[in-house]
């Protein structure tokens, strides 16, 4: 025991000789380079936030957000060496309370901003009815559609329904405008897993009933076969089960497909003429529905800020995590992650330019649907990956890609 | 020597399918470096740019643009100090080891031992060193990677160099010895001037294996105070990127340190190699 | 004082490379060997950790996906260092021969060998890239494929081309070490055994086969060793779909640790791959004595 405080000085003074000398406060803080806020957004509003505040420092490390879970678990063990601040996503705070990697805030948040802000984004902080940091990315995905290639197609209204996006997709395909009218992001992650979730919710299916898997019986399995019959009648590109958002983006931008389903970001950039072919030509929507059992379908997609357990700077870390997500800089960057307060999308700043996806976003945020908030998420929903991803490979069928993964979910502890 | 025309053909063709198949890739790579973002998003692909830019470069080294929180240099400063201090350590360590194992009669079996060590799959030892890099607060520097790095190199190193020493004849230590010679200075005046060529061809082969390494350094370094080159590569690669580019000139530049020393020690690297290959 | 010197002498030369690796690997396996009899967690705050038998083994071996995971690895070992083998072996004769830019030839294969092992995972990534990917384009442009493939989006497809990308990478390091063999035989072999009307396969099997099989078989056994570990680039190539069939051994234990958080059974995993490993390890040592044998 001895020794192991002795070496720990010893190496620690020795590492200390490398870093600068500093009275501030330092902060570090851990975000994604995928999807919503860009790195330059996210290093611009810190320093907004550095100037606001004098003597506090921000170092700001992005990660591409599959590496996101394991870097925050990693980072855990580093103490005042590891992060103050971490960008998580919903479906994790069970598993990250429960293994301590979280402070609780519920006493620091004022009551009062309770019903200023989505219920879908609390969601996103909360388990067990206690507070783990602040709402930050509300986000969804929505559908994308090409307008020049809808009307090339004579089509004049984009699907409500997601077998109208199938039959309208076979048409423009008919027509050879674009080979592969849809693009989704199907690589075996959790992308997959969100355009499922997407699907689920519109055919009224669910994840879980009392804690065992549910997903081998009705909407689920329509939602594979959904997945699976696009890929068979050569509507859906069929890279698609090797892409994530970014690739969609690209694919997209590109004039490569006529639909997508994608995040909030993708509007802003896929009508940045400097990154994109067609920019102007870019519509919007929320998910289809299915006739009968729904009007639209979203996944919640959000993600919260939170102090991690073993920060040494705690009251830092929550300024900097309430400056973040407060409505006056929510809605200074709305371009690429709308606001989580409800207020903001009434304020010109974040309406204009935008007013579609605006009008897209107040009939999806009300539907979010949860992937559900258990522990284990993250090997249940590696189970889902692999098995739907076998059943879009064409190695299974639907139905028996989600029993094998309902019989593997029953082994997990 | 003369051969027919027939065999001489065939000859230069092998020669170039090889030259091809090793170059076109690495040159596909330089290519997208100085490319221009939207030739490389075309269909179908544009081959040769029309207007090379070099711009990256410039960014990526500093040259233009913030350099604070550039993370391909502090990569590059990282990785630097793990490598290096790694192969210092593991170069004096093991010449020690060497010389008791080739002259001072240590257990042959304590070598075979270190080999096995070596060759371990790194999975095996992780979570432990996480754990205990976590409670000393170790995580996330370079000089931690050094230690990590040195239980890589020292079990090879101590292998190649003792092989070596194996060939001296022992009279000429005898000498110095007989003159009252210790053993420090005698490995240092009289060993180590003659096996200078192993030490080099240790050395270099030592940084090369922790200038790849990215297991250890995935887990234990988390920002720009301790990531090294393979990980903030892996980071950048997988992340938003508007630009193919970017990452095609990171892995260029991450390509060229290894490659200078591969190239300008090309020799002492192959009788290094052969020689861990006949010997271990 | 001369008589101390050669028994404890040996111990102070040994002590800094021993403490090392005791520290950073002796010590490490013993406490996952402990883990993984035990239901540790990892966490951000302490919690009890008991002792639970042999249950995470009981779990581990009843794993098919575990099981699938070993034996793609063992595949991909197999065939990555098979080929290896074959074409260094192959361009180890080939660069032995003379030939004008011999030299350069020789200094060529050094590249993909210097590499960075993630820089190579990584631009092969962006060279199979389905739309915007080099291979593609090039098996269209030259119309030896009718249309664009997704390289590493189907099963089966995708492990081989993770094991080209690997093989790319390292046949040179077999080549290196046949080519130094090669060049230990002397000229006046292969003339004389031209001169006794020997037929060329039975004069490569009788003296180049004799001199390379040697140093070749060890250089193997570390390869092979090496790939069972393999796991930078399947983290940047795939990530271990598509439905898990470029999943490793060794990305398996990682996903156990840091995914799913659970320690005990982690190190159960990791306890068993390293068994598997010294059955390769003793081979390797067996046959590394068995050459320093035959050099003395």
């Amino acid at each position: 025991m001895h020794f192991k405080i002795l070496a720990a000085t010893a190496l620690a003074s020795l590492v200390g000789l490398s870093a600068p000398a500093f009275a501030d406060t330092q902060l570090n803080a851990l975000f994604m380079s995928q999807a919503a806020y860009s790195e330059a957004d996210v290093k611009a509003m810190t320093a907004d936030f550095e100037k606001a505040n004098p003597g506090v420092k921000v170092n700001v490390e992005f990660v591409p957000y599959e590496a996101l879970h394991d870097k925050i678990v990693a980072a855990a063990g580093a103490g005042d060496r590891g992060y103050d601040v971490i960008l998580y996503d919903v479906i994790w705070p069970a598993e990250f309370v429960k293994k301590g990697f979280l402070k609780d805030v519920t006493d620091k948040v004022p009551a009062a901003d309770h019903d200023k802000i989505f219920d879908g984004a609390w969601t996103t902080v909360t388990y067990d009815s206690k507070v783990y940091g602040m709402p930050w990315i509300l986000d969804t995905k929505y559908l994308y559609y090409n307008k020049d290639i809808l009307a090339k197609a004579g089509i004049s209204a984009p699907p409500k329904t997601w077998a109208e996006l199938e039959s309208q997709a076979e048409q423009i395909k008919a027509k050879g405008l674009v080979k592969y009218p849809i693009v989704w992001s199907w690589q075996q992650a959790e992308a997959l897993i969100c355009d499922f979730t997407t699907l689920t919710s519109a055919y009224g299916g669910s994840f879980l009933k009392d804690g065992k898997p549910a997903f081998q019986t009705g909407g689920a399995v329509e939602a594979v076969k959904y997945m699976r019959e696009t890929l068979d009648k050569g509507v859906t590109n069929p890279s698609s089960r090797e892409y994530l958002e970014e690739d969609v983006r690209k694919v997209f931008s590109n004039g490569e497909a006529a639909f997508a389903l994608n995040w909030t970001y993708m509007y802003a950039l896929a009508n940045d003429p400097k990154q994109s072919k067609v920019a102007g030509q870019v519509g919007i929507e929320p998910a289809p529905g299915v006739d009968g059992i729904s009007k639209a379908s979203a996944v919640n997609g959000s993600m919260g800020l939170g102090i991690a357990s073993n920060s040494a700077h705690p009251d830092e870390a929550w300024k900097y995590v309430t400056f973040l997500s407060s409505k006056d800089v929510q809605d200074k960057y709305a371009k690429l992650s709308l606001p989580i307060w409800k207020a903001s999308y009434t304020e010109p700043a974040v309406t204009q330019g935008q007013e579609y996806l605006v009008k897209a976003a107040d009939v999806s945020l009300g539907l979010m649907f949860l992937r559900p908030a258990v522990p284990y998420y993250t090997e249940l929903s590696n189970i889902l990956q692999k098995n739907i991803h076998a059943a879009l490979l064409g190695e299974d069928t639907p139905q028996a890609a989600l029993d094998a993964a309902a019989a593997r979910a029953a082994r997990l502890r | 020597m003369h051969r027919p025309l027939h065999q001489t053909c065939l000859i230069y063709l092998a020669v170039a399918v090889l030259a091809f198949v090793t170059l076109a890739p690495i040159a596909w790579l330089f290519i997208m470096s100085i490319a221009n973002p939207t030739d490389l998003v075309t269909v179908p692909l544009r081959w040769i740019p029309a207007h090379p830019d070099f711009s990256r470069y410039g960014k990526l080294l500093g040259l233009t643009g913030d350099i604070t929180e550039n993370p391909f240099l502090n990569g590059l400063k990282n990785s630097l100090i793990a490598a290096v201090g790694a192969t210092l350590v593991a170069i004096v360590v093991s010449t020690l080891a060497a010389f008791g194992f080739a002259r001072r009669n240590a257990p042959q079996a304590l070598l075979f031992l270190m080999l096995a060590t070596f060759m371990m799959p790194p999975i095996t030892y992780v979570l432990p060193l996480y754990s205990v890099f976590s409670d000393l607060r170790l995580l996330n520097t370079p000089f931690t990677l050094v230690v990590v790095y040195c239980s890589m190199l020292i079990p090879f190193a101590a292998w190649l160099l003792k092989s070596n020493f194996d060939a001296f004849p022992a009279e000429i230590e005898q000498a110095a010895m007989i003159e009252g010679a210790g053993t420090l200075r005698i490995l240092r005046e009289v060993v180590l001037p003659i096996a200078r060529p192993a030490v080099v061809a240790a050395a270099m082969l030592s940084f090369l294996v922790a200038w790849d390494e990215f297991f250890y350094a995935l887990l234990f370094t988390s920002d720009l105070r301790g990531k090294t080159l393979p990980v903030a590569i892996a980071d950048f690669a997988a992340g938003r990127v508007t630009d193919y580019g970017v990452i095609a000139a990171v892995g260029i530049l991450a390509t060229i340190p290894p490659t200078a020393i591969a190239l300008l020690f090309q020799r002492h690297l192959i009788s290094g190699l052969s020689a861990g290959g006949v010997k271990g | 004082m001369e008589s101390w010197r050669p028994r404890s002498e040996k111990w102070l030369l040994l002590a800094p490379a021993l403490l090392i690796l005791s520290a950073i690997t002796l010590w490490p396996l013993a406490q996952t060997l402990w883990l993984s009899f035990t239901d540790a967690e990892i966490t951000a705050v302490k919690q009890p950790i008991h002792w639970i038998g042999f249950d995470n083994y009981v779990y581990a071996l009843t794993d098919p996906d575990f099981q699938d995971a070993l034996s793609r690895t063992l595949y991909f070992t197999i065939v990555s260092v098979g080929l290896e083998t074959v074409i260094g072996v192959a361009v180890a004769l080939l660069l032995n021969l003379e030939f004008k830019g011999r030299t350069f030839a020789r200094m060529l294969i050094v590249l993909p060998w210097a590499l960075p092992n993630i820089v190579n995972a990584m631009m092969w990534r962006l060279i199979y890239h389905p739309e915007y990917g080099a291979l593609n384009a090039l098996l269209v442009q030259t119309g030896i494929l009718s249309d664009y493939r997704s390289w590493l989006g189907e099963p089966g497809l995708a492990l081989h081309m993770v094991i080209f990308a690997d093989v790319w990478k390292n046949f040179p390091l077999i080549a290196f070490v046949a080519l130094a063999a090669l060049q230990t035989i002397p000229r006046e072999l292969f003339e004389a055994a031209r001169v006794e009307g020997a037929g060329a396969w039975h004069q490569f099997k009788a003296i180049v086969l004799s001199a390379i099989i040697g140093p070749v078989l060890v250089i193997v056994i570390l390869r092979t060793v090496e790939a069972f570990r393999v796991f930078d680039i399947i983290y940047v190539m795939t990530r271990g779909g598509p439905a898990d069939s470029t999943k490793t051994a060794s990305f398996f234990v990682y996903q156990e640790y840091f995914s799913y958080l659970r320690a005990g059974s982690g190190a159960s995993y990791a306890a068993i791959v390293a068994a598997i490993s010294a059955v390769l390890i003793a081979i390797y040592l067996g046959a590394v004595r068995r050459q320093a044998k035959a050099a003395a």
